[in-house]
């Protein structure tokens, strides 16, 4: 975004008002504010205008695959900002594997999906590669998918005749076109722009992304995806940090797109998967993925594109941790996701099974919590009430050890025995068996 | 001729040298972010630390069958990591908690020389975390074992005094501990220095918080951290140890009855892995490391990232 500066140098400097403002240096702050258009200015000339909505354009162009929007990023680190745009992942079917395969093939993509804290992890896209190079195989195919899997498609061929035959079945889930090379960007843009569909480029280096891109812009189109093809994981981090660096430090147009990547299975497929999570990557397609390689991936997606100025939180509710009877203790703990989780893990190292009440603490921990009054008897027996966790079993309930303060008042209030428990979570194995054994 | 803008940084500060072991090891030195030819001359690959215990009391089955039978004898243990390429080897002494085990301040000496004599590794030593049993065994340790450089692990902020003195007055390298913040974690580093720890004798740990269980804080706390280290705050220009073996803890990870999430021992590498590569993607310079599966990947990983490859 330029700066109030910048934007005054292209008003008139009238100072007329028509735009609401006593004076053009306060219109123009409020520009770089967003909080006015420039639209609002009725003297302005066309070609500022111009100069204005470029300069104010994302360093990182948005591109919509389906449903996804990838890009947009305006940050290097997620420190500074949160990264909007989660990577999506992509798995590859081909179209000449048959029917059944096919099948199965898309039931296998969907089966790599886990419920965690009430967010799915899954896979984005399916990507159909066309070997057979022949536009009805590919087209049926195609069709086959569609009716199997409700999201977004990758086109994976850059037969043009394919591509046409596809599209009269898939074109409104707006798949992605992968891709172009120096030999057909020719044919490829004006193709990709017909259907309004982005378009992957397969860029052999930085200097043939540059050029492929400002071929594709010169035919009047520039919603694509830049496959950097690095060779191995250490040109995939620094392709992927020149061109992101380049894009929103030097402003530099051309290399101010999504990144991609095309890999084919296993530790090398994932590993380069990771890199490009890390940095600045929005798109990778596999050829295939395990569910013990994609559950870890998928969760790193999920951490790194959390919100750094924003805790993850935990639905409030019970949980019940390895079958506890109507005996069985009872623990409670805020809806900090770290803490949930931590406390969580000991609990089933203990081997001890234990229902688990979870507060709406906002986010908090327990004592940031309780110093901020969000973590009082009052919620905690709400909370119970809610899961009717008093009445699954009799046993003792255990109150975290650092808000020993509000046991008594606890105890009074729920009529049940309250142990005091732990200061640390990793003390809770120790503590349950104690406990248990008495 | 490229048009493509030259986005290398020009960084100001660089990591100090740390000389570990029997002096030919250096941690850090590093002088860009990690792993950027283009800006960080010095192409040193993160050290991993193989971790091994003293005694196996509470140690996971799982990660146990990864090194069959091996784990039973720590030395053996240690010669395991050492073949495997490990740059360090890591032990923690979890039996100096007598309702742990019986090690002692003599046998634990005894087994950091036999160690260090055999595998002529750098060691990093980490007590039960009840200074009562661990001051007397890293006091008897640090001034018996003299020709190499021990990492003594770990120091917090209200209690390093006495471990810092032990290192100091044998050479040795304390690893300072602060939790998850980039200002507890420069504030420890004061702290040492104040206390007379020279700079090229401090590792720091800021808590590596796996996969799943909060690895998004420090990949964004070791992030800023290695940032301001090169932009010149010379109390974080320190080498950063990330202990990568927390991952044996998510529930995720070492689950082991729900057959839609794969087989375990693989799931546990590649939670390890993906760990490691956060953590040395974001400035790391010690990983430590618990599974030999997930050493072993994250070793190539590295000799590729730094273009052996």
């Amino acid at each position: 975004m330029p700066t109030a500066i910048e934007f005054f140098k292209l008003l008139p400097k009238t100072n007329c008002k028509d735009c609401g403002q006593p004076t053009c240096l306060a219109f123009a702050m409020l520009l770089s504010n967003q909080k006015a258009s420039i639209e609002d200015c009725p003297h302005v000339q066309q070609e500022a205008k111009e100069t204005l909505a470029e300069a104010s354009a994302p360093p990182v162009k948005t591109v919509k695959v389906g449903n996804i929007t990838m890009g947009g990023e305006t940050v290097l680190y997620r420190h500074e900002r949160r990264f909007d745009n989660p990577i999506a992942y992509a798995i590859s079917i081909s179209d000449n594997i048959g029917e059944d395969a096919i099948k199965e093939r898309v039931a296998h993509v969907k089966s790599l999906s886990f419920d965690r804290i009430g967010m799915i992890f899954k896979v984005d896209l399916i990507s159909v590669k066309c070997a057979s190079s022949d536009p009805n195989t590919y087209a049926d195919a195609v069709k086959l998918i569609c009716s199997e899997w409700e999201d977004g498609i990758i086109l994976e061929t850059d037969n043009t005749d394919c591509i046409k035959a596809a599209m009269e079945i898939c074109k409104d889930r707006l798949p992605l076109i992968y891709g172009a090379d120096d030999g057909n960007v020719d044919a490829l843009v004006p193709l990709a722009k017909e259907y309004g569909c982005a378009l992957g480029l397969i860029c052999k280096d930085m200097d043939n992304a540059v050029d492929l891109v400002k071929k594709g812009e010169s035919l009047g189109y520039s919603n694509f995806i830049l496959d950097l093809s690095p060779k191995n994981i250490n040109e995939c981090l620094e392709r992927h940090t020149i061109a992101r660096r380049a894009a929103i430090k030097k402003k530099f147009k051309p290399l101010g797109y999504p990144l991609m990547n095309r890999v084919g299975y296993g530790e090398y497929a994932v590993s380069t998967a990771v890199i490009s999570t890390l940095k600045y990557g929005s798109l990778v397609i596999f050829d295939d993925l395990k569910s013990y390689e994609a559950l870890p991936l998928f969760t790193l997606r999920q951490n790194i594109y959390t919100d750094p100025q924003v805790p993850i939180q935990v639905k409030q509710d019970l949980y019940p941790i390895g079958n506890p009877d109507e005996h069985s203790p009872i623990m409670f703990t805020t809806n900090f996701s770290l803490t949930y989780f931590t406390v969580r893990a000991d609990i089933e190292k203990s081997k001890i099974p234990v229902w688990l009440q979870i507060v709406n603490t906002e986010g908090l921990s327990v004592l940031t919590a309780y110093s901020a009054g969000k973590f009082e008897p009052e919620r905690i027996v709400e909370a119970f009430e809610e899961s009717g966790v008093l009445n699954k079993t009799d046993g003792p309930v255990i109150i975290p050890g650092l808000v020993t303060r509000m046991s008594g008042k606890l105890q009074e209030m729920i009529n049940r025995k309250v142990i005091v428990g732990t200061n640390e979570s990793r003390d809770i194995p120790k503590h349950l068996r104690e406990i248990t054994s008495e | 001729m490229s048009e493509i803008p030259d986005v290398a940084e020009k960084y100001t500060g660089a990591i100090e040298d740390v000389p570990i072991g029997k002096g030919d090891y250096i941690a850090g030195g590093i002088k860009g972010m990690p792993f950027l030819s283009f800006e960080n001359p010095v192409k040193r690959r993160p050290m991993i630390a193989g971790e091994i215990f003293d005694c196996l009391e509470g140690y996971p089955q799982l990660a146990a069958d990864m090194f069959d039978g091996r784990q039973n004898d720590p030395v053996e243990w240690a010669d395991m990591w050492r073949s495997m390429g490990a740059d360090i080897i890591c032990i923690r002494f979890a039996g100096l908690d007598p309702s742990k085990g019986n090690t002692t301040p003599e046998s634990a000496t005894e087994l950091v020389k036999k160690i260090s004599d055999i595998t002529q590794l750098p060691i990093m030593i980490c007590g039960c975390g009840i200074p009562e049993y661990d001051i007397p065994a890293f006091t008897k340790i640090c001034e018996t074992v003299t020709d190499t450089r021990l990492i003594l692990s770990k120091v917090d902020e209200d209690e390093y005094k006495k471990m810092a003195s032990i290192a100091i007055a044998n050479n040795h390298i304390v690893l300072g501990f602060s939790n998850l913040d980039v200002n507890l974690a420069k504030q420890m580093n004061i702290l040492l220095t104040d206390f007379g720890v020279k700079k090229n004798d401090i590792v720091m740990d800021p808590l590596m918080s796996p996969l799943g269980m909060g690895l998004d804080y420090s990949y964004s706390v070791n992030e800023r951290i290695r940032m301001a280290a090169l932009m010149g705050d010379k109390m974080l220009q320190i080498p950063m140890v990330c202990d990568c073996t927390e991952s044996w803890n998510v529930g995720d990870a070492i689950c082991d009855d729900d057959p839609t999430i794969g087989d375990v021992k693989l799931r546990v590498t590649w939670w390890e892995a993906i760990t490691a590569l956060c953590a040395v993607l974001s400035g790391a310079d010690i990983i430590i490391m618990r599974g030999p599966g997930a050493a072993d990947m994250l070793k190539g990983y590295c000799d590729e990232l730094r273009g052996e490859i």
